[in-house]
């Protein structure tokens, strides 16, 4: 099923998109909103692999909804493959996009044996003889790396990681072009982990996938994308090709998590995280840019202007020092003292 | 100097499963002492086997379990019971295991303080609030009013390390206390309890998957696998020079960001954990392991990779250092 791509073919183009949840009014009666996705736009060439990183509450799995299609936007709009996905039906849907999810405890349903988990999409469309769907099924499951007698099992009696690649079978089934993994690996020990990893790096060379990569694990991220955007609080505050967001990440959320990542080296200590006591909060998005009331770099500016996207080559980051041409200003003593501490925090 | 917490020979069985198979470790004051492994390995049913806590549908030997050097793994529960919260405390990867949602954080807090010390109601208030300061909770005195549900994970996650440290323990035994957390959450709380330690010389039994964490904050590491602790020895030996084929496969297969090679698969452990039945010969890795021989079949002997430093394999140390797996 190889696919012809085009090298700057567009797979996913998300415009300008909000979605809101409302929640519970507030004792004082309060009308309050949940902004979990707030104006994001992103190109996803086809073909490439996007990671998408950040932090609980961010807004990451509310995206991956979004461009599944099983959540509707609030505004903006979502091509897949230049098709707006509302116009679209859920089998053409299901055939163009699918998804992986963390929990392959709680995604696979119980009481199916695993062929007939794998071969339930294909049943729903409805144009396929049984004995195809059969061979479908078994060529599917020896792609991910399953024996076609596992296919008899049910998914208690298989392992976390057996699970995953029956996931991952059920969502390649019926050869989509993009496939949106959440959280694919967390559930899973590091071992397997790493199975499940190559796996989905060679299925995506092979089958030139366009996959979107969605996890906490910078690690993770950083070995199977090709570019990387880092959410906070409903933005995209940075989007750049993994080697710079890694080696130059240029957004003080982005150094913050790349320093807090552990690794296992004896002797380093745990890294001084200069984030301040705050927590964000998606239903009281701060004025200004919305990450600075935590951030070591901020000026006074950033409590009022809210910063826009600035672009250098392919690296994007949404921050009004990086708009000020970055940390040189030296004009400005608390910007120069800020620039100094969040050297210290991203030192290797 | 005595270790607060010296543990020789535990076994733990459940029916059909032989869960952890004759572990010793050895936890000094101010010190430390990691358990790591996979899911599976035993390192929680130790951890619970230490506080008496185990289901009933368990069976808990040892050779002894010794607190401060005295053995309570014959204690009755009356006398655990007493143990538990005062010199042996446990916190949890999930605090709403430990927290009650129908209580405000103060009253869970000052209990503690209360049933084991005897203390007024006045003197276990103003402990708490001093040690939710301790932890890094602002406006202490509001959040003693607060129900759980109220609280960030990272909030309630401090709130039960607080908790924990009421009485004082004299060990405190932490079951993934950080993996519910955001990163630079998980740092924050790291290093308060490593802050904590210093002041206290708590000692503290840190059992985790996480092999970035052990390296960060353990001075002692126990790796464990299939219910045995396959290496054990310094964190730095362990790190810069494991011995094991288990150890050095875990440390190959973690994503370190930066540290990628393009298009180059990330190293594997292949196959899956063993269940343990009873009756189980020779070496709980041998399916998985690259190094396997006849040899592993047989009991698997423990061999000094230097002073302090011990591993569970048949390969000798030459030969174990020299394996790359």
């Amino acid at each position: 099923m190889s696919l012809e791509t085009r090298p700057d073919a567009i797979a996913i183009e998300v415009s300008n998109v909000t979605r809101t949840f409302a929640l519970a009014r507030s004792a004082s009666g309060d009308a309050r909103t949940l902004r979990a996705v707030d104006g994001v736009s992103l190109r996803v060439r086809a073909g490439e692999v996007l990671g998408i990183v950040g932090e609980s509450g961010c807004g990451k799995s509310t995206l991956a909804r979004l461009i599944l299609g099983s959540l509707p936007p609030n505004a903006g709009h979502i091509l897949v493959e230049g098709c707006d996905l509302r116009t679209l039906d859920r089998r053409a849907r299901a055939r163009l996009i699918q998804p992986v999810f963390q929990d392959p405890y709680s995604s696979l349903n119980p009481a199916h044996r695993v062929r007939d988990i794998v071969r339930l999409p294909l049943a729903a469309q409805g144009d396929m003889a049984k004995r195809a769907q059969t061979n479908a099924v078994a060529e599917v499951l020896e792609r991910v790396g399953l024996s076609v007698a596992i296919g008899d099992r049910y998914p208690a009696e298989l392992s976390g990681g057996q699970r995953q690649r029956v996931a991952i079978a059920r969502a390649l089934v019926l050869k989509p072009r993009i496939v949106v993994c959440d959280e694919p690996t967390s559930a899973l020990d590091v071992s397997v982990q790493a199975q499940v990893l190559n796996l989905l790096a060679q299925l995506q060379r092979e089958l030139g996938l366009t996959l979107i990569f969605i996890s906490h694990n910078l690690g993770v991220v950083d070995h199977i994308a090709s570019r990387v955007a880092v959410m906070y609080l409903g933005r995209i505050v940075e989007l750049a090709p993994a080697d710079a967001l890694f080696e130059t990440p240029r957004h003080p959320y982005t150094r913050v998590l790349l320093s807090s990542v552990l690794t296992p080296e004896a002797g380093k200590g745990i890294p001084e995280i200069a984030l301040g006591d705050g927590y964000p909060d998606p239903s009281n998005i701060p004025r200004g840019c919305r990450f600075h009331p935590r951030c070591p770099a901020a000026i006074d500016a950033c409590s009022t202007i809210e910063p826009t996207e600035a672009l250098a080559g392919d690296h994007l980051v949404e921050c009004l020092l990086a708009e000020a041409g970055e940390h040189r200003s030296a004009t400005h003593s608390r910007l120069h003292r800020a620039a100094a501490a969040s050297h210290v925090a991203t030192a290797p | 100097m005595m270790p607060v917490l010296d543990v020789s020979d535990l076994r733990v069985a459940f029916p059909g499963v032989d869960a952890v198979r004759g572990i010793s470790l050895r936890v000094e004051r101010g010190q430390t002492h990691c358990v790591v492994g996979e899911s599976g390995c035993g390192k929680s049913v130790t951890s619970l086997a230490i506080m008496g806590l185990l289901k009933s549908n368990a069976s808990r030997s040892a050779e002894y379990v010794r607190l401060g050097g005295e053995d309570i793994l014959r204690l009755p529960e009356r006398r655990m019971r007493a143990l538990r919260g005062s010199r042996l405390a446990m916190i949890f990867q999930e605090p709403m295991t430990s927290l009650n949602p129908a209580y405000t954080i103060g009253s869970q807090m000052t209990e503690v303080y209360r049933r084991h010390r005897g203390a007024s109601r006045r003197d276990a208030v103003e402990r708490a609030t001093a040690l939710l300061g301790r932890v890094g909770v602002s406006a202490a005195d509001m959040r003693l009013g607060q129900y759980p549900h109220e609280l960030s994970g990272g909030l309630r996650q401090r709130v039960m390390i607080a908790m924990a440290l009421m009485c004082e323990p004299e060990l405190l035994i932490a079951d993934e206390p950080t993996t519910a957390l955001d990163v630079t959450v998980q740092a924050q709380i790291l290093s308060l309890l490593c802050s904590l330690q210093k002041d206290s010389g708590l000692a503290i039994l840190f059992i985790t998957h996480d092999l970035g964490i052990v390296a960060r904050i353990a001075d002692r590491v126990s790796v464990m696998y299939a219910g045995e602790i396959v290496e054990s020895g310094p964190a730095s030996a362990i790190f810069s020079r494991p011995m094991h084929p288990y150890t050095r496969g875990l440390l190959a297969c973690i994503p370190v960001p930066g540290r990628r090679k393009r298009r180059e698969p990330l190293p594997s452990i292949p196959g899956v954990v063993p269940r343990i039945t009873p009756g189980f010969a020779g070496c709980g890795f041998r399916d998985r392991c690259a190094l396997a021989s006849a040899a592993c079949d047989d009991g698997i002997p423990e061999q000094a990779a230097e002073v302090d430093h011990h591993y569970r394999c048949q390969l000798v140390p030459q030969d174990a250092a020299r394996s790359v797996s």
